[in-house]
């Protein structure tokens, strides 16, 4: 019997882990799919990493070795290469790998199963089938971690940040990409990707447009991109076309949590993540959840730091501490597409919580706003807010206790 | 091949159709050779369609349609026990929403029971509600046909081809037929660059049926290639609904169906447009026109969960009914459009009947195999799992996360009878890459297996057909 | 006067750099983004990520930077050193594997253990 088991070893299960041990939890395992430890790190081997939590910028691997460095020192226990078939709502864990099928026992749970890249068919691109269309992670993999090349000429349907970085990285590599073409009005990814993996390289982005035709029955030949209204259709007249033999995809990505589900954990709609309470804690006491399994994030620092959360939460659970059933909600206003928790243990011994949540609208000078009913609670300025950057602001508990229902909203200048 | 061997029977075509007939027919002493232009079996009109097993109320009264469906649906139930094919007889529902489809209701019934098909009911809306629950409210009333089933189409054509090719049937992938010429009682075949001498013929072409009946014979059909695109959507809507659901057929056929796969998602689809030999993409239009139509059935389906688009081509003809014909000691086994899958094993049995009417008659073996074992690890109970990793270590190891399939599976399909040699054959054999990430996580995983089974460099391993190569090997 | 988006951090600060003026960088919220606005005018500069061969590591390519921005004018040219480079495991993550990379006085680090 663990006293806790960590359910992938990427970003968000080595923090959690590491931050249990520290809590006190001796009894740790990480169960991961993969072969070694660090998860979509490990493929991810450009720059950007750890300024926040390091205060230094480190690539994925480096990162993750950060994390792998911390664990060797302590007691977990790492099981590789080991799927996680069933969770039960009593904490039972059905796990397999080559040396055997076996059921494990944890008296709780951290969820941290990371997320998985939206595919072709979840946009319904029209067209044949032929091969060389990827998602971009896949072909992130293929090349970094296996030296294989996706593609010579490179279309990238998508402006989110990896496939930013896999247009440049594809151009490094010899391959000539031509274009970035996004859908929405703005891109998803950060602005300073757009200038060192876009602007660096010539390579042009397309706002507002879309990919409408796929060709070629065997490799990929061709695509049309067109133009899109404010409804996101195409406006026919508009269409481009770009031979190519790749296209990569980097349309979105998708919280996993086929077990959190199965397991008859609550979900939210929005996220496609659980539910959770501040300390991360799911609808099923003792079992938590953290990092991309819950809502997807920009940046993996924030990832450790709500994942460090998790382990803590576990380790107090384990440790006896019960919190009861009365709790406030928070509800999305105005602009505000998802909040992270959605609910407050209103018994927290927290003094401060973290909460994150997108906006779905361009804002210039705006206004977060906290309230309930027609009070307001807090208010916080922003220069600019984008739906490609999620927001974090910290609310003092004391002043969140008396409500059932917290809504947030933005206000300001949209853009 | 052995130069100058003569084959009994040569099949042209190693689809549904093919199978079925190579299946059959290895149950009897005889050489068969089929004959394949593509790198792998099931890659025409059966890797592409609703994967239903039809009742066979459809096909008018009398027609061979009529027979060999409601035949086929009865063999095809006891051909996936046999062959370890996932299948599930889950019922079929036919909706009406005004008068003039309540006609047509009572028509297919009447029709349906001319034809032998068991356990045909009309509902009523409160009827069809109660076992159907998430209908439109403006459905009136349904055709219950509680023998139509799922299927798994690929599946299904490779346990007959596999079993067949156990039974000493040869199949010679990557030939196109280009040639057919009489010599004395004989055939000579060209296929790319072999030639293969046959006593008889088998045309089941599918789509290139006409072709490859000219280059024998006098011109006598044409194959009318029609168009069908899908939506696949995630098994968070698999439960939507738990029969086939139809809405009334038309002259341009049975329509936007509705209905859960065997491997637990929701298919929805298709529209039906005449098309090219080789056209199998989607439109924008086609896509639209099946979501308007479907949500007229089940109005709460979720698009937003689609996984996959695919399309199919129907290899309709211009004659009403399947042909099945002889000319000598050539067979045409063509225009085998839907309810051609459903129909399939009537057709094999159809057609060795027809073979033998026609002097080419040949002993049943003794020895005949006719069971095929497939490992599932997704289907099995804890326990059953534990005992099959403890045999083979190798089936403790999930590579396709979103349908659970371990690398034993993955490996069984690379050394199958019909070995799968692409990402895409290893998918349509163990359903590895067949879920929602669509080959992004396991993908890499399975063209290393691949290659490394094989023993070839992973950039030769293709996705699906010839020259659809994966990856390029870096230049340095 | 040139705008710029700051590429220093994840905040993407947008400035401006007046070259009349000294290289002034104006709309910076750190130290390093004014240290940043002044070279990318003068001598723009980037960190180069990439990967290496590697014989008996656990994947056959073990990712790399350079420890420091290099010229932005010789990243290709990196990319040229860097495809024929042959790393043999072990190595340590933080690990030299090429010294004063192109006489940049920058050197290229492992950014693993393989």
């Amino acid at each position: 019997m663990y006293e806790l088991a960590v359910i992938g070893g990427g970003p968000a299960g080595l923090a959690a882990a590491f931050s249990a041990y520290q809590n006190g939890l001796k009894k740790i395992v990480i169960v991961e799919r993969d072969r070694e430890l660090g998860g979509i790190l490990n493929q991810c081997i450009h720059n950007g990493f750890g300024l926040h939590r390091f205060k230094e910028e480190l690539s994925g691997p480096e990162y993750a070795h950060r994390y792998i460095e911390m664990l060797n020192d302590t007691s977990v226990e790492v099981k590789l290469d080991t799927m996680v078939i069933e969770i039960t709502p009593d904490k039972k864990i059905y796990t397999t790998n080559p040396s055997g099928y076996e059921m494990i026992e944890a008296e709780s749970i951290v969820l941290a199963m990371g997320c998985r890249e939206r595919t072709r068919g979840a946009i319904s691109i029209p067209g044949t089938r032929p091969s060389g269309v990827f998602t971009a992670g896949a072909a992130q993999r293929y090349l970094n971690m296996e030296g294989l090349m996706a593609g010579s000429r490179v279309v990238i349907l998508g402006s989110g940040d990896i496939g930013l970085i896999m247009a440049r990285r594809m151009t490094l590599e010899g391959a000539k990409v031509l274009a970035c073409v996004e859908l929405m009005p703005y891109s998803g990814g950060l602005n300073r990707n757009i200038v060192q993996c876009l602007h660096d390289y010539n390579i042009p982005l397309y706002l507002s447009h879309t990919v409408t035709e796929i060709r070629g029955t065997k490799r990929l030949e061709g695509i049309t991109v067109a133009k899109v209204d404010e409804n996101r259709r195409p406006i026919p007249g508009t269409e481009m076309n770009f031979e190519c033999d790749t296209l990569l995809l980097s349309v979105g990505l998708i919280p996993e949590n086929e077990l959190t589900r199965a397991a008859g954990i609550d979900m939210d709609a929005r996220t496609n993540g659980s539910r959770v309470y501040e300390n991360m804690e799911t609808s099923i006491g003792g079992v938590f959840a953290c990092g991309n399994a819950v809502h997807v994030h920009d940046l993996v620092d924030y990832v450790s730091d709500e994942s460090a959360r998790a382990g803590a939460a576990a380790a107090e659970y384990v440790k006896g501490v019960r919190h009861k059933s009365d709790c406030a909600l928070f509800e999305n206003g105005y602009a505000v597409t998802y909040t992270v928790p959605q609910k407050l243990h209103k018994d927290t011994k927290a003094e401060k919580i973290d909460l994150f949540f997108r906006v779905n609208k361009v804002f210039g000078k705006s206004r977060i706003i906290v309230s309930s009913g027609d009070k307001e609670i807090a208010g916080f300025k922003r220069q600019f807010m984008v739906p490609g950057e999620m927001q974090h602001i910290i609310l003092p508990v004391d002043k969140l206790r008396e409500f059932d229902s917290i809504k947030i909203s933005a206000e300001g200048e949209e853009k | 091949m052995e130069c100058g061997k003569m084959y009994d029977v040569s099949i042209i075509g190693c689809g549904i159709t093919g199978s079925a007939i190579a299946y059959e027919l290895s149950k009897r002493k005889l050489k068969c050779v089929v004959i394949e232009k593509e790198n792998d079996v099931a890659m025409g009109a059966t890797r592409a369609n609703s994967a239903i097993i039809h009742a066979g109320y459809d096909p008018a009264e009398g027609t061979l349609m009529a027979k060999l469906n409601v035949r086929g649906a009865e063999l095809c139930k006891e051909l996936c026990e046999k062959l370890s094919v996932p299948y599930a007889q889950i019922g079929s529902l036919v909706l009406a929403f005004n008068n003039e489809e309540i006609q047509t209701v009572n028509m297919l019934y009447k029709r349906g029971v001319a034809n032998g098909v068991k356990g045909l009911k009309i509902l009523s809306y409160e009827e069809t509600k109660a076992i159907e629950p998430n209908i439109s409210k403006d459905v009136t009333a349904s055709l219950y046909a509680p023998t139509a089933a799922v299927v798994n189409p690929w599946e299904y054509a490779v346990a007959l081809a596999e079993t067949a090719v156990v039974n000493g049937v040869e199949i010679i992938l990557n030939s196109e037929v280009t040639g057919i010429r009489k010599s004395g009682d004989a055939f000579e075949i060209t296929a790319g660059n072999k030639t293969i001498k046959t006593k008889y013929v088998i045309n089941a072409a599918g789509v290139n049926a006409d072709e490859v009946h000219d280059m024998a014979l006098p011109h006598s059909f044409n194959i009318i290639p029609n168009k069908g695109a899908y939506y696949l959507l995630d098994k968070t809507e698999g439960k939507r609904v738990s029969h086939v659901v139809f809405q009334c057929p038309t002259k341009a056929g049975k329509g936007v169906l509705v209905a859960p796969t065997v491997h637990g998602n929701l298919i929805v689809g298709p529209n039906a447009i005449d098309s090219d030999l080789n056209d199998t993409s989607a439109k924008d239009t086609d896509l639209s026109f099946i979501r308007g139509t479907a949500v007229k059935s089940i109005p709460s389906v979720d698009f937003r969960a689609n996984i996959r688009n695919f399309s199919g081509i129907r290899p309709n003809s211009d004659r009403d009914d399947f042909i099945i014909e002889a000319n000598g000691g050539f067979f045409d086994v063509a225009g085998i459009k839907s309810p051609g899958l459903a129909s399939a094993p009537g057709i094999a049995e159809y057609t060795v009947r027809l073979m033998e009417e026609n002097g080419a008659y040949f002993e049943l073996k003794e020895n005949f195999i006719n069971t095929r074992e497939h490992v599932r690890f997704n289907t099995m109970s804890h326990e059953e799992r534990a005992e099959l990793v403890k045999k083979n270590p190798l089936y403790g190891r999930v590579i396709c996360r979103c349908e659970t399939v371990t690398e034993g599976e993955i490996i069984d399909a690379i050394h199958a009878p019909i070995p799968a040699r692409t990402v895409d054959g290893v998918k349509r054999r163990c359903a590895a890459g067949l879920g929602r990430c669509q080959g992004g996580f396991c993908g890499p995983r399975v063209l290393e297996i691949l290659a490394r089974e094989l023993k070839v460099p992973r950039e030769s391993i293709e996705k699906d057909r010839a020259g659809s190569y994966i990856v390029r090997r870096r230049e340095d | 006067m040139t705008e710029l988006t700051c590429i220093v951090c994840p905040v993407g600060c947008r400035l401006k750099v007046d070259e009349e003026n000294g290289y002034a960088v104006k709309g910076n919220t750190c130290k390093r983004g004014e240290v940043y606005g002044k070279n990318e005018l003068q001598n723009p500069t980037r960190v180069l990520t990439t990967t290496v061969a590697i014989e008996g590591g656990t994947h056959g390519r073990c990712p790399v930077r350079t420890n420091g921005a290099i010229p932005k004018s010789k990243i290709f040219e990196a990319m040229d050193v860097l495809k024929k480079l042959r790393l043999t495991a072990p190595v340590r993550c933080g690990e030299v594997v090429l010294k004063n990379i192109l006489g940049t006085g920058i050197d290229v680090i492992a950014t693993r253990d393989m």
